[in-house]
């Protein structure tokens, strides 16, 4: 089996973790820029950060023959406050020629409060400006059939913005209509409590199909699972999916959506 | 199309324990002292859907969780969600 691990917080796993992705046929790894756990004190804290993603975590992920692509923003968690977003919005062009930037993410909101909004907003001009696809993290638990329908409004309040070259992730029952009737794409993200379940996932694409969807673990410093793309694929096969089915939804749909992005290689011509 | 009896055949038992699971849970909120929580009422609302007999239960559930309304809130007090919406008066 192959498959592309489209959202996945690598800076907080272990090399163990790496080596079991590869040995489960991981080709590629993608890492939008992500909330610490803790709020970073200043902007320099996430210069260090965009270093971290942009040369240390490559290189890390090259010592198991992963190629490790990247998304740069502040998150919706830290955008409350208005003076430290704009200190961070202003060095992350710097960071953009990197050759792993995919695009600006995991942006969105996360509590829906007017501060997040007008971050939101900047992000995605800054996405827009310089033609980056964009990586929107949706909003947890109740407050996220609000938050999807908020950003999904950016979005299309934006002309210059294109659904097709932007990710709507972490969507469930009650939201993915909504995203890929726009035209947007849509991510599901496998978590044990909150978020999808693997079943739960597949049942969304027996519903809504395979265009435009993909399933990621979102793993990070949480409970979360590195394996769960690969485990959800089991899971499929067990359900008498078919491997071409299943082949275009872990594998062939995050390059289609990445490879929009001149950095992104398919892994089979590297 | 799949046939129902696998789908029973590889979930039913999962799901049977999961309902069991939900069962005692309830007693077990029920068996503490305390007054009236909104996640508790909203996972009782949740549950009538389970019961309509109509597809889309997941989605129904979902929504019996949701802050149902559509403007941004003023001001980010928190970066927690709890599951459950507490109403408009108490975020
Ligand atoms: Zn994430």
């Amino acid at each position: 089996m192959r498959y592309i691990e489209p959202h996945g917080h690598m800076v907080s796993r272990t090399t163990d973790d790496y080596r079991a992705m590869t040995m489960a046929g991981c080709q590629a790894v993608c890492e939008p820029a992500f909330w610490a756990g803790f709020d970073r004190s200043s902007a320099q804290g996430f210069y260090d950060y965009f270093c971290q993603l942009t040369q240390h975590e490559p290189r890390r992920a090259s010592m198991f023959g992963l190629p490790h692509y990247t998304w740069l923003c502040i998150n919706p968690k830290e955008s409350e406050d208005l003076a430290l977003a704009d200190e961070v919005l202003a060095i992350i062009p710097e960071f953009m020629g990197s050759p792993n930037v995919l695009g600006i993410g995991e942006i969105g909101l996360n509590k829906n409060s007017r501060n997040e909004m007008t971050v939101l907003e900047k992000h995605v001009d800054l996405a827009a400006r310089n033609d980056q696809l964009i990586l929107v993290h949706t909003p947890h638990l109740e407050d996220k059939r609000k938050g999807t329908r908020l950003i999904l409004d950016v979005l299309k309040a934006d002309s210059r913005i294109r659904p097709e070259r932007c990710i709507i992730d972490h969507v469930e029952e009650h939201t993915v209509k909504m995203v890929l009737d726009d035209g947007f794409w849509a991510g599901m993200t496998l978590y044990p409590e909150t978020k999808c379940t693997a079943n739960r996932a597949i049942d969304i694409l027996e519903l809504y199909g395979d265009e435009r969807i993909w399933m990621n673990s979102a793993c990070d410093w949480g409970i979360s699972v590195p394996l769960a793309v690969p485990q959800a694929a089991q899971e499929m096969k067990r359900r008498g999916n078919d491997a071409r089915f299943i082949d275009k939804v872990v594998y062939q749909n995050p390059i289609e959506f990445m490879s929009q992005s001149p950095r992104f290689t398919r892994p089979e011509e590297l | 199309m799949a046939d129902r009896k696998n789908i029973l055949d590889l979930y039913f038992l999962d799901a049977r324990a999961r309902l069991i699971d939900i069962a005692a849970f309830m007693d077990r909120v029920d068996r503490a002292g305390g007054g009236a929580d909104f996640r508790y009422d909203a996972f009782r609302e949740a549950l009538k859907s389970l019961g309509d007999g109509q597809p889309g239960r997941a989605e129904k559930v979902l929504l019996a969780f949701s802050d149902p309304t559509n403007e941004p809130i003023p001001e980010a007090t928190t970066k927690a969600a709890c599951g459950a919406w507490p109403g408009a008066n108490n975020g």
